[in-house]
């Protein structure tokens, strides 16, 4: 009688179990293994919030002779949100897997991780970075494509050439944490209103304030702050201790 | 004692005389009463709002926040947009900029964007069901309501409800909606915008009614088969044809096509001569590669896209047909966007034979077609009536098809109880128009609709333009929204305005309110420019933007033609806010110059986009002011240094809110630059 009931409750649980989604795709079987893994390219992207990043992200397993290892299982992991496609796969002949990757809604960074396996069965984990863009920063990104990049943006593309190279005082880029994150808020506002004069500073930045509105003068300063390598933390808003 | 006994005793004891049943009656009903309270305390929404004090409880501007936060349900009723929403009931902090570093949800507050929360609620934009007060039914699909809150992804496509133009911050929309245009989706969809307006297609596929003048039935034949592989830019989608089909498809264009005699009209240009130099040069002279594209050895597109992509022309078209095109492409396609080049016949000859030159021997090396029976034609005919290719092309003997696709101006909100999902497709809304973008014979197989090559952000984004469609769209009060800027019909009368016509302007400029945005507005131009300037640039044009490629082709013009267009342009093209003669050279002198060289070298560091002094000057992004004193009227420099935006909508200079002496000094400075050379002598 008491067997019988064991059973029927191990029946059961049995059948809840079965019920359940698996969690995730189960990694591929791995042909060969490495020890350590690299990024080819594709950290460190800019996309909207929501959508797939423009370049894949390719990662490379090597040996411990620094060679390419085929065959390698490279599992990716993101966080809520952020899908990829595929989500882990073997590594091709020259030893790179390459995945598309969708960032999550909400805007902010994404730590992006891919991991495999070395022969001990101990996980090797690479981090990358990737960066989400919001309204706010959307509209940034666009006024910089419009007003600003053809001078901060020393790389020329087929369609626009970059004036970096003409200007006697060099323009920071948009991604130069190290400088910019020094600057506040205020500060930005004043140079981009006024020109580079308002901090001191060389007059070929010229004054936007009676050329963008407030508004999207407040928008270019969360795309800087976006994009900014080594990340902005902000000072935060400073109150009197009750 | 039995299980019947035990049962007897207990009712015994609780209702064995009627103190005791009353006693336990008001127990039960005790309980029962205490179900709904009880179910209230521990509703979701109380849940979060605990947690919310319990949050901001360690956090320094506590006091603050305590005293935003109302407790209890929150609603949001915006009748004119037919909404009711209680988000805010779980998600409290949405105005809390303070909260920015908090990511758990519900608490994290709202992203700053043009609009108020209480001005448009949430369900406006995020979709979803705004009523519920649980998170499974504001955010997921349920039996009784079918949207589910929108993807980020597809998020502006809530801005295009109201936002009929495009939008500086919805970049997902705008090229949505380009791409809706530029492959002429909407030549087989209607598209009624809520404005009332029919969204217009921005492609130019020709008429097929001469086809056979221009190319070959083989080549038809390749290309219907796969248009990307003559063109990696080609428009045209794949409509998946067998081998069959596409033979009889080819073999009807070719019977329904007319002759024109008018392409022989003359003679052959004599021998194309195969001089590629040459040829090489004339192209790249008359600016063919602003609007052709040619594929490199690289595999990379160099040039435009407002013609179609040359890279193997010389597979397609005929020698006769492409020489008669170069002399006046108007005689083969009236509403062709190409200029009427006066190109003299060794000029065509030459540009025939270097575009001939462009050919692909793999393109056409496994077409082989047999003489066209009667048969093959009739079944061509009805396979180009069934596919619908006169929604596109005219073509002898077969009407446009009216509605021939079905209509999608609410397609953003199609019930999904009418759409069969293929296997395998998530059942959302969006999901579906993605999967249907992207294969659309995954939805079986007799379907019409062709095969487009676009690319995942390229389908994302027309996705978000079709889900912008919607029944509130349309059901909105005309107040709330923004309306696009719809093209003028503007047509410049008389002999100048034919020649315009002739010589296609409107193809890459724009004048009041027509035309191309490749090339700057000419609305204003007479009372910008000097008249021997535009004579000068019409005959030769310079180049004024070092760092442009697109640039304005030379058209051989004769004297006559050229002062008509100028005299025309002179008068007609005037702004009233600029009077010409109101800033003569003599009010100018050499002090107030010198002064706008100081303004222009050290306040204002003008130097850093344009250049004056060629030897020393280096910036490029702004035109070449070197001899910008002989190019334009002192009143418009003054006038555009003043106001740049409002001068030439869009610029990229910015407004440096000059003085007026100052704008003054640096108009007479640049007003003393004449050419080159003088400034080369300083």
């Amino acid at each position: 009688m008491k067997h019988k009931a064991t059973i029927a409750i191990l029946g059961i649980l049995v059948v809840f179990a079965g019920c359940g989604r698996p969690k995730s795709l189960p990694a591929p079987q791995a042909a060969a293994h490495g020890t350590a893994l690299v990024e080819v390219s594709g950290g460190k992207q800019i996309a909207q919030a929501g959508t797939q990043l423009d370049q894949p992200v390719v990662v490379q397993v090597n040996d411990a002779q620094n060679n390419a290892v085929t065959g390698a299982a490279v599992v990716f992991r993101g966080p809520a949100g952020v899908s990829f496609n595929p989500a882990s796969g073997l590594t091709d002949s020259s030893g790179q897997l390459s995945t598309v990757v969708a960032l999550g809604g909400v805007a902010g960074r994404y730590a992006v991780r891919a991991t495999t396996t070395d022969a001990g069965g101990k996980n090797i984990e690479l981090k990358l970075e990737e960066i989400a863009l919001g309204y706010q920063q959307t509209l940034g990104r666009e006024l910089d494509r419009q007003y600003c990049s053809r001078c901060h943006d020393p790389e020329s593309t087929r369609e626009r050439v970059s004036n970096y190279d003409n200007l006697t005082t060099k323009p920071h880029a948009f991604s130069e944490g190290d400088t910019l994150n020094k600057m506040s808020n205020d500060d930005l506002v004043a140079i981009i209103s006024h020109g580079g004069p308002a901090l001191n500073k060389s007059p070929e930045m010229p004054p936007f304030g009676y050329t963008l509105s407030k508004s999207d003068i407040q928008a270019m300063i969360s795309y800087i702050r976006a994009v900014a390598d080594p990340p902005y933390h902000s000072a935060g808003v400073v109150y009197a201790k009750n | 004692m039995s299980p019947d006994e035990k049962l007897g005793s207990l009712r015994r004891k609780l209702f064995g005389d009627p103190a005791r049943a009353f006693g336990s009656m008001s127990l039960v009903l005790l309980v029962m009463l205490a179900i709904a309270p009880a179910k209230n305390f521990f509703s979701e929404w109380r849940h979060y709002q605990r947690g919310y004090l319990k949050l901001i409880r360690t956090r320094a501007d506590a006091l603050t926040l305590q005293r935003h936060f109302s407790p209890g349900f929150q609603q949001i009723w915006l009748p004119e947009m037919g909404a009711v929403d209680r988000c805010t009931t779980c998600h409290v902090a949405m105005k809390e900029a303070s909260l920015s570093d908090v990511s758990t949800q519900p608490y994290r507050p709202h992203p700053p964007i043009p609009h108020s929360l209480t001005q448009f609620g949430c369900i406006v934009c995020h979709r979803g069901q705004g009523a519920a007060t649980t998170v499974e039914e504001a955010h997921n699909s349920t039996k009784a309501w079918e949207q589910p809150m929108l993807s980020a992804r597809y998020l502006e496509s809530s801005c295009g409800q109201c936002h009929l133009g495009p939008l500086p911050g919805t970049p997902q929309l705008n090229l949505g909606r380009q791409l809706i245009a530029r492959y002429g989706c909407v030549r087989c969809h209607t598209v009624m915008q809520p404005d009332g307006m029919r969204m217009m297609a921005t492609d130019d596929p020709p008429s097929l009614e001469h086809i056979a003048e221009k190319t070959t039935r083989e080549w038809i034949y390749a290309w219907i088969k796969n248009p990307q592989a003559y063109a990696v830019t080609a428009s045209m989608p794949n409509f998946q044809l067998s081998d069959d089909d596409a033979r009889d498809v080819s073999a009807f264009l070719m019977a329904q096509s007319t002759p024109l005699p008018a392409i022989h009209a003359q003679a052959k240009a004599g021998s194309s001569s195969p001089d590629a130099t040459a040829g090489a040069s004339l192209y790249g002279e008359s600016f063919c590669a602003s609007c052709h594209a040619v594929q490199n050895a690289a595999g990379a597109l160099v040039g435009g896209d407002l013609g179609p992509e040359l890279t193997r022309i010389g597979s397609k078209a005929k020698p006769e047909w492409l020489e008669a095109w170069l002399r006046d492409p108007s005689v083969y396609d009236p509403d062709t966007k190409m200029p009427h080049y006066r190109f003299d016949a060794k000029q065509i000859a030459t540009l025939a034979g270097f575009l001939e030159a462009k050919t692909d021997s793999d393109l056409l090396a496994n077409v082989h077609l047999s003489e066209a029976t009667p048969a093959q034609i009739q079944h061509g005919k009805a396979l180009v009536t069934e596919y619908g290719c006169a929604s596109c092309h005219e073509i002898n003997g077969v009407k446009k098809p009216e509605n021939f696709a079905p209509e999608l101006s609410r397609v953003g909100s199609r019930s999904l109880a009418v759409l069969a999902f293929p296997e395998g497709i998530p059942h959302t809304l969006p999901d579906y128009i993605e999967a249907k973008v992207r294969n659309p014979h995954a939805f079986g197989p007799g379907l019409k609709m062709p095969l487009y090559t676009f690319t995942d952000q390229q389908r994302s984004a027309i996705t978000t333009a079709l889900l912008a469609l919607t029944d509130r769209a349309q059901t909105r009060p005309p107040s709330l929204r923004t309306a696009a800027v719809h093209e003028s019909n503007y047509r410049p009368a008389g002999k100048a305005g034919r020649l315009m016509a002739d010589l296609r302007c409107f193809s890459c400029h724009a004048i009041n309110g027509r035309g191309g945005d490749m090339a700057p507005d000419l609305s204003w131009e007479g009372s910008s420019v000097q008249r021997p300037w535009l004579v000068e640039f019409l005959r030769n044009p310079e180049t004024l933007r070092p760092a442009l490629i697109r640039r304005m082709p030379k058209f051989n013009l004769t004297p006559d033609e050229i002062y008509t267009l100028t005299d025309y342009m002179m008068v007609v093209y005037q702004t009233p806010v600029v009077d010409r003669d109101s800033m003569p050279a003599s009010s100018f002198t050499p002090d107030v110059v010198e002064q706008g060289r100081q303004l222009f070298y050290s306040k204002y560091a003008c130097q850093s986009c344009h250049i004056v002094d060629p030897k020393k000057d280096k910036g490029y992004i702004g035109p070449a002011l070197w001899a910008v004193g002989a190019r334009l009227n002192a009143a418009w420099v003054y006038a555009y240094l003043k106001d740049p935006q409002a001068m030439r909508p869009g610029t990229l200079e910015p407004n440096q809110h000059l003085a007026d002496a100052e704008a003054r000094s640096l108009t007479a400075f640049l007003m003393a630059q004449k050419s080159a050379k003088q400034a080369g002598k300083k």
